[in-house]
C-alpha cells in the first residue's frame, strides 16, 4: 500500500500543471448555462483537445492520452487547482463515452468520440421525463419502429444545458407489451435540431437559460444511433450510470482546490465563531474524498468494477459540496448575498447535487438494500 | 500509488479477526470492568504473540517497528472487538521510550511490553488508563520551576518560554474514578512522584501514534456498532415486518455506513504520511463517525440497546471515550486548521 506516484505520474502532472499555467484564461469565462458561455467553454474545449488534454483517460485514436485512471486523477487535480473552466462536455464525456466503449459498436465509436473530444459535438442526457424521476423505469417517451430506424414522441425535461447543445442520448419504450417497466427500452442518440424536436429552455434556480425539456414528434433516428440491442436499454444505460455517481462525475480535484480556496478565504475574513470548524472539516473532506477514490482506481485497476460503492462517493460529495459553499458565503457575510460571485454561483449549484444523478434518498436506499443487505422495503 | 491492502496485511488483519472472534472479548471485558485482569491478562499475551506491540518498538530493540499501518490495522480489529486495557498507551509508551537518549530505560522495559508479559500506561494529564493493571506506569508533567514571570527568557511574545516536561516512572495508583466506559478504568495521577526517565523527552512521535491508534481503535468500534446493529434490525420485526426494511431505519444505517467509509481511507492514508495534519483528520473523522454510528445503534436498538446487559453497550460507551482521548475533535481540528497546502 502507499501513496507514492511513479516519476512518470510525476512527469505527466509536471506537464499538464505547465500547460495549463499557459492556457487557462486569465479571467473567469462567463457562465457556461448561458448562450454566450456555452460558446466561450465549447472553444475551450477545443483548446484543450487541440494538445490531446480534453480526455486524457482515451485512446489516443480519439483524441486522448491513454493515461489510464490515476493519471487521469493527477490531472484533475492539476486542472483545479489551476483554476480552470467547468467542462461543458460533462455529460457526454462522463455517461455517453463509456457506455460507447463498452456497448457500441466500432461505427458509433469512430463517428462519435472524435467530436466530443474537441467539443464539436456537446451531448445532452435525456433520461428524466416529468412522470419518470426517480422512478426513471416508469418512462414514457416511445419509440416506433420505422423503416431503416426509429420514431420517436414523447417529452423529456430536465435536461442540463440542452437549450443549447447538439446531440442527446436517452431511453424510449419500444416495446409497451413487457411485463416489467424496465423491460422494452432502448437507447439511442438522437439529434437536437432534427425536424420533429422541441427544445424549451427552463430557468433554473439561478435563473440561467441552459436547462430544457424536449419535445419529440416522431424524430426519426436511424438504427446506427441504437446503442446496444433494441429492447436492451435499461441494462445499458445502468451498467454507466455507476460513473456518473462514481469516479467520473465529480473527480476530488474540484473539491481539494475548493477546499484550499476556502481555506484561503477564511484566513482572510473573520466570520462567525463555529466557521473554523466547518472549514477544518471541509479540508478534511476533501482529503477523505481523495483517498476513498484513490482506494477505488487501485481497486479498478485490480479488476474491480464499480458498483453499489458509488452510491456512497455519491452521497458523500453531493452533502460535502453544500457544506463547503455555504461555509464560504457564511464567511463572506454581506458580500455572500451577492448573486454573481463565484462562490455563490458554486453554492447554489451545490443545492441541486442531492437531487441530480439519482437524489440520495435513491442512494441510501441502494446502500441499505445493496451494501447492507437490508431487506428490500416497502418504498 | 496502489492505495491498497497487500496480501499480507489482509491476512495479518484476518487472523487478528479470527483469534478475538475465539476469545469472546464481551465476558473479558465484563471482568475487566469488575477490575478481575486474569483474562485481560491472557488475552494481552495472544495479541502480544500476534505481534501487535513489536509493530511500534524500534527493530534496534527487538521490535518489527515502527509499523504504523499495520498498527493501524490491528487496532481497527481491537476496536471491532471491544477489547479492554491500555493499548494505545502501552504502543504510546513503547515509543516515548524508545525515542529517549539515554538507552537504559528501553533496555529495561521494552522486551517484556513487547512479548506480553507487562503492559504500560501513559499518562499526560489527571488520569491514567488501567493504571492499577499497568507494570509500567509513565507520567508526563510539566516540571516545576520557579513562576514564569521569574524566568530570564521568558520576556518577549515573539519567544514564548516552553515549560520542559518531565518523564516519570508513577508510583502504584490510589483508587479508580469510574469512567463513562465501564471497560476503561481511570486512575489519579500522583503528580511528581516517582523515577523521573527524562526531562524534555521527544514527545512529538509517540503522541502522533497515540492519535492514529486511538483513530484506528474508534473506526473498529463503528464498524462493530454498524454490523451489530445491520444484523439487528433484520432479525426484529414490528408491525409484521423486520425493521430493517422501514425507510427511516435504512437510511440512518446508509448514512452510519457513508461515515465510516470515508473514515477508512484518511486513516490508512496518515498511517502512509504519518503528518500532524492527516492524523488529526484521520482521528477527529473515524471518532465522530464512530460516535455518531454509537447514536444511531442505540436508537435502532430500542430499549434493549439501553440496557447495560446488551453487549452493544460495551462499544457505546467506548465511542464516547475515544472521542476525547487522545485530542478532542476542535484540537484535532485546529491541528489541521494550522497546516500549509499539502493535499
Ligand atoms: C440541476 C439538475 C440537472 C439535471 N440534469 C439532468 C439531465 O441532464 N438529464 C436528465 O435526464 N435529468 C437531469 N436531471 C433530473 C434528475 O435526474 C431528476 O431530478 C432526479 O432523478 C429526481 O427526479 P425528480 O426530480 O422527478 O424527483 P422525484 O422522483 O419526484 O422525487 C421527489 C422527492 O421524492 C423523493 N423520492 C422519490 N422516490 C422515493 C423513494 N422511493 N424513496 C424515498 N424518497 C423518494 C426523492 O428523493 C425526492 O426527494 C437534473 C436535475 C437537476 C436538479
Amino acid at each position: 500500500m502507499d501513496l507514492a506516484f511513479t516519476q512518470e505520474d510525476e512527469a505527466f502532472r509536471a506537464e499538464a500543471r505547465s500547460w495549463l499555467h499557459a492556457h487557462v484564461p486569465a479571467s473567469p469565462l462567463p457562465s457556461l448555462e448561458t448562450e454566450e458561455g456555452f460558446a466561450a467553454h465549447r472553444a475551450w474545449e477545443a483548446e484543450l483537445a487541440a494538445d490531446r488534454w480534453s480526455v486524457v483517460n482515451w485512446p489516443t485514436a480519439y483524441g486522448g492520452r491513454d493515461a489510464g485512471i490515476v493519471r487521469w486523477l493527477v490531472f484533475e487535480e492539476e486542472y483545479y487547482a489551476a483554476g480552470a473552466p467547468g467542462r461543458v462536455n460533462q455529460n457526454g464525456i462522463s455517461l455517453l463515452a463509456p457506455t460507447l466503449f463498452d456497448h457500441g459498436t466500432q461505427e458509433q465509436r469512430d463517428r462519435v468520440l472524435p467530436s466530443m473530444a474537441t467539443g464539436r459535438t456537446v451531448w445532452a442526457q435525456a433520461w428524466s421525463e416529468p412522470e419518470a424521476g426517480s422512478d426513471l423505469a416508469s418512462l414514457r417517451a416511445k419509440g416506433v419502429r420505422t423503416e431503416g430506424g426509429w420514431l420517436l414522441s414523447g417529452q423529456k425535461t430536465w435536461s442540463s444545458r440542452a437549450a443549447f447543445a447538439d446531440r442527446a442520448f436517452g431511453l424510449f419504450r419500444t416495446d409497451p407489451d413487457t411485463p416489467k417497466p424496465h423491460q422494452g427500452l432502448t437507447y439511442l442518440m438522437f439529434d437536437l435540431r432534427a425536424p420533429g424536436v422541441t427544445v424549451r429552455p427552463i430557468r433554473r434556480l439561478d435563473g440561467k437559460p441552459a436547462f430544457a425539456e424536449l419535445f419529440l414528434d416522431e424524430v426519426f433516428v436511424p438504427d446506427e444511433d441504437v446503442i446496444g440491442e433494441p429492447g436492451r436499454g435499461w441494462r445499458i444505460a445502468m451498467s454507466t450510470a455507476g460513473n456518473e455517481r462514481g469516479l467520473m462525475l465529480r473527480s476530488p480535484g474540484r473539491f481539494l482546490a475548493s477546499a484550499e480556496r476556502l481555506h484561503d478565504l477564511w484566513r482572510s475574513h473573520s466570520g462567525p465563531a463555529n466557521t473554523g470548524t466547518r472549514v477544518a472539516d471541509a479540508l478534511i473532506g476533501a482529503r477523505a474524498y481523495q483517498l476513498f477514490t484513490y482506494a477505488a482506481a487501485s481497486r479498478f485497476l485490480d479488476g474491480d468494477t464499480i458498483g453499489p460503492e458509488s452510491s456512497l462517493n455519491k452521497v458523500f460529495w453531493s452533502e460535502y459540496d453544500i457544506a463547503l459553499t455555504e461555509t464560504a458565503l457564511d464567511l463572506l457575510g454581506e458580500e455572500g448575498e451577492l448573486a454573481d460571485t463565484d462562490w455563490s454561483e458554486r453554492y447554489v449549484f451545490s443545492l441541486a447535487g442531492p437531487i441530480y444523478a439519482g437524489t440520495n434518498e435513491i442512494q441510501r436506499d441502494i446502500i441499505a438494500e445493496r451494501l447492507l443487505g437490508l431487506p428490500k422495503g416497502r418504498r | 500509488m496502489r492505495f491498497l491492502l497487500d496480501a499480507e496485511q489482509r491476512e495479518f488483519t484476518a487472523s487478528l479477526d479470527a483469534m478475538l472472534t475465539a476469545a469472546d472479548t464481551p465476558s473479558v471485558v465484563r471482568d475487566w470492568s469488575r477490575g478481575d485482569h486474569a483474562s485481560g491478562r491472557a488475552l494481552w499475551r495472544r495479541i502480544a504473540e500476534a505481534g501487535v506491540f513489536a509493530l511500534a518498538v524500534p527493530e534496534a530493540y527487538e521490535g518489527l517497528g515502527p509499523r504504523p499501518v499495520e498498527l493501524a490495522l490491528a487496532f481497527v480489529e481491537l476496536g471491532r472487538h471491544a477489547v479492554p486495557g491500555p493499548l494505545v498507551e502501552t504502543v504510546t509508551a513503547t515509543t516515548l521510550l524508545a525515542s529517549l537518549d539515554d538507552a537504559g530505560p528501553a533496555k529495561r522495559l521494552l522486551p517484556a511490553l513487547v512479548s506480553g508479559e507487562s503492559a504500560a500506561t501513559v499518562a499526560t494529564g489527571a488520569y491514567a488508563l488501567d493504571a492499577d493493571m499497568a507494570d509500567v506506569r509513565l507520567a508526563l508533567s510539566a516540571r516545576p520551576g520557579p513562576p514564569l514571570g521569574e524566568l530570564e527568557d521568558g520576556g518577549g511574545e515573539s519567544s514564548p518560554t516552553r515549560t520542559p516536561a518531565e518523564l516519570r516512572l508513577a508510583p502504584p495508583p490510589g483508587p479508580p474514578r469510574p469512567s463513562l466506559d465501564p471497560g476503561r478504568r481511570l486512575f489519579p495521577v500522583v503528580p511528581h512522584g516517582g523515577e523521573l526517565l527524562a526531562t524534555d523527552p521527544p514527545l512529538a512521535p509517540a503522541l502522533l501514534l497515540a492519535r492514529l491508534t486511538t483513530a484506528a481503535q474508534a473506526l473498529g468500534v463503528g464498524l462493530a456498532l454498524l454490523d451489530r446493529t445491520v444484523a439487528y434490525v433484520k432479525q426484529r420485526t414490528q408491525f409484521g415486518v423486520p425493521i430493517g426494511s422501514f425507510q427511516a431505519v435504512g437510511h440512518q444505517l446508509a448514512d452510519a455506513k457513508i461515515a465510516l467509509e470515508f473514515a477508512r481511507p484518511l486513516l490508512l492514508g496518515a498511517a502512509l504520511t504519518m503528518t500532524a495534519e492527516d492524523v488529526a483528520a484521520a482521528k477527529v473523522t473515524a471518532c465522530e463517525a464512530a460516535y455518531r454510528t454509537a447514536r444511531t445503534a442505540l436508537q435502532l436498538h430500542g430499549a434493549i440497546g439501553y440496557t447495560a446487559e446488551c453487549d452493544l453497550s460495551l462499544w457505546l460507551t467506548k465511542a464516547r471515550a475515544l472521542r476525547t482521548a487522545w485530542g478532542n475533535p476542535d484540537e484535532c481540528r485546529d491541528t489541521v486548521l494550522s497546516g500549509g497546502r499539502r493535499w
